[in-house]
């Protein structure tokens, strides 16, 4: 049932990132300070858009689960929640080598969204220990939902809250998202975005998928068990 | 007359183990449920989901009128539980734990001192309840569960820890003579058979007949 | 609801009365964590940003401990199941945990934030004084609602005293910067521009979310 639509979505994906690659290393200009490396810029703030998109996401399914009662908004919301932390890695790293290429140093603290992007995923990385340490199969998704409940909330208090503690801006390239961004970056970042976007749903899918699969053969193999 | 307790084909799962299945029994207003069987039975759990504690997965409950899961809320206030755990808490005196659940229950403060009189613990009634005996804790938590007169009793192994004395104070209370509905799980089985109406085994979840089977 | 929250409530903080477990063991800590910071920080006094952040690190720390207690007894003496058994509406729980957080909280920074005065902080905190009061009491109120939430949550897990501290403090971080940032004018030598009333918002609707938000859920953490 999760796999509906999967081997076009799957197949739009690579078209959009194919188009996204393309044009980040043959249409982008390279920029006048940092150079060359700037264009991780194309993989991070998609990447991190994504990721919190996913957690806030999470946070919806899970309100639907407790709502329902239906474990397969739950599933939603754990796979969900599963991918972004996975991509939250990849944000923290990506800003990193960028932070290293940009400043000198690998880590900065004048750069908001990162900050905040920190703390978002240490409270994130608390959602495996929580879950998996709960026995009672209800009781382990309930209580994974208030948990995506609280923290989807938490994303954009935290994110404000960080914000108005930097009192520094940066004339920084994060900053110009949508907004400033001259014609052939913006054109590159959103159909980088894109392609984060639809690879994020089409491994979304494919996990569901994959897991529901699992959970089929589970139960199949308990009941023949059983009847045995 | 609408019985009691009515159920059919109940389940309950923890994950994908069956903790209940197709349990089905009628129980009329007054009369004694025995449910018997082996340890991890599924007899606590029965209990539990009569007291509304637990919501049953599947099939038909009615428990004093009120169908589960969906009026669980309207059971707290008629059924009294005496079940593993006193549910007293350890540093306040036997009238504090009292006065503490009969205010959750709305009881009147007199009828505090009328119980703890009944079941001769008013003399320490003020002390710790971790200083208590077992079996003066058990009469505690018999009181407990008496306190807002409820109209179903459940109990697990209530005589535990009880003297022949204690015992015999208890049963007007919570006893065949208090004329309560009453669901009994015990695992001294002819004392359960002899004192009850109705009784159900319980084997791996799953309804059995009551004979020795149902120890292995 | 209110009169159930309020039996619960007088009945936590009796035994918290007779036992004497919680607060003292915070205060404690907190005079402890001050003893560290000077070693550490190798600093007999502190003022300015320095001292706010010591300030308001040590409380949420002691927070912490305060948290892995609040639902100790119920999770240790079957307390949950004797409230799930009255006919009473379960958010009552939930508020009287999170007020007798609120209570124990106050508790501990009465005697921790004059220690603090005395131990570490070099202007003295009389120019602080009301500023400060607003400030704790809306911190306090966001670290009880989501404390309260947290400790419900981690009840159930086999690590909870692992689980609470990674679980609270992050989700702190806001309360931190609102508070730290409020009072760092506050503590400095010389009094310096005052920016309030956008910290107080920021504490304002912190609590509000919380506040709501772990109402709405805490239901779901007591059904079965």
């Amino acid at each position: 049932m999760y796999s509906k639509g999967l081997a076009p979505l799957a197949a739009a994906t690579a078209v959009t990132i194919t188009t996204a690659f393309t044009l980040v290393f043959f249409y982008a200009p390279n920029d006048a300070d940092q150079g060359f490396i700037q264009k991780i810029f194309y993989v991070h703030v998609p990447m991190a858009i994504v990721a919190l998109g996913g957690f806030v996401a999470g946070g919806v399914f899970a309100i639907k689960h407790l709502r329902s009662g239906d474990s397969s908004w739950d599933l939603r919301s754990y796979v969900a929640i599963h991918l972004s932390i996975i991509l939250g890695v990849g944000v923290l790293a990506t800003g990193a080598i960028w932070a290293k290429a940009s400043w000198g140093h690998w880590w900065v603290w004048d750069e908001p969204v990162l900050v905040s992007f920190l703390v978002v995923f240490l409270l994130y990385c608390v959602y495996y220990p929580l879950r998996f340490s709960i026995e009672d199969p209800g009781r382990q998704a309930r209580y994974s939902s208030v948990f995506a409940i609280a923290a989807g909330a938490f994303v954009p208090l935290n994110f404000v809250a960080v914000r108005m503690a930097e009192s520094f801006t940066h004339p920084r390239v994060l900053s110009q998202t949508g907004g400033d961004l001259p014609g052939d970056m913006r054109l590159t970042f959103l159909v980088s975005l894109l392609g984060m976007v639809l690879l994020f749903v089409t491994l979304w899918k494919l996990e569901l998928t994959a897991k529901h699969a699992s959970m089929q053969l589970k139960k199949l193999r308990n009941r023949a068990r059983v009847a045995a | 007359m609408d019985a009691a307790i009515e159920l059919e084909g109940v389940e309950r799962r923890y994950g994908e183990r069956v903790a209940l299945a197709g349990v089905s029994v009628s129980v009329p207003e007054g009369a004694t449920l025995a449910v018997l069987g082996g340890n991890g039975a599924g007899k606590t759990t029965l209990l539990r989901v009569l007291a509304g504690l637990l919501r049953p997965h599947g099939g038909r409950a009615h428990v004093l009128g009120a169908a589960l899961p969906d009026e669980r809320w309207k059971l707290p206030a008629r059924v009294g539980y005496v079940g593993h755990e006193p549910l007293l808490y350890r540093e306040l005196s036997g009238r504090e734990n009292l006065r503490y659940h009969g205010d959750l229950h709305g009881v009147q403060h007199g009828r505090i001192q009328e119980v703890l009189e009944e079941l001769e613990i008013a003399g320490r009634a003020d002390e710790p309840v971790r200083d208590l005996s077992k079996g003066l804790v058990q009469r505690l938590a018999i009181a407990r569960a008496i306190l807002h007169e409820p109209t179903l009793l459940l109990l697990d192994e209530p005589r535990a820890n009880l003297d022949p004395a204690a015992a015999e104070l208890v049963e007007p209370l919570i006893g065949r003579s208090s004329g309560r509905t009453r669901v009994l799980v015990s695992h001294d089985v002819s004392g359960a058979l002899e004192e009850s109406d109705v009784a159900l085994g319980l084997k791996g979840g799953r309804p059995a007949p009551v004979d020795a089977e149902l120890y292995r | 609801m209110i009169a159930a929250a309020r039996t619960i409530l007088r009945k936590d903080l009796l035994i918290e009365w007779r036992t004497k477990e919680s607060v003292p063991a915070m205060v404690l800590f907190s005079i402890t964590v001050y003893v560290l910071f000077h070693f550490g920080l190798d600093r007999d006094s502190l003022d300015g940003e320095l001292a706010s952040g010591v300030l308001w690190v040590t409380l949420l720390l002691a927070a912490v401990i305060g948290v892995s207690r609040l639902f100790a007894a119920e999770r240790e003496q079957g307390g949950i199941d004797g409230l799930l058994l009255s006919p009473v509406d379960r958010t009552a729980l939930f508020v009287a945990k999170a007020v007798a957080l609120f209570l124990f909280l106050t508790a501990v920074e009465l005697v921790a934030v004059p220690a603090f005065g005395l131990l570490l902080l070099g202007p003295g905190l009389g120019g602080a004084f009301p500023e400060l009061l607003a400030v704790l009491a809306l911190g306090n109120l966001g670290v009880a609602a989501v404390g309260a939430l947290v400790s419900a949550l981690a009840a159930e897990t086999r690590a909870h005293e692992l689980i609470v501290p990674i679980l609270l403090l992050p989700l702190l971080v806001p309360v931190l910067i609102a508070c730290a940032q409020a009072t760092e004018p506050l503590f400095r030598q010389e009094a310096g521009p005052e920016d309030l009333g956008r910290w107080l918002g920021l504490l304002t609707l912190y609590d509000v979310v919380f506040v709501f938000l772990s109402v709405a859920v805490f239901d779901f953490l007591l059904e079965d």
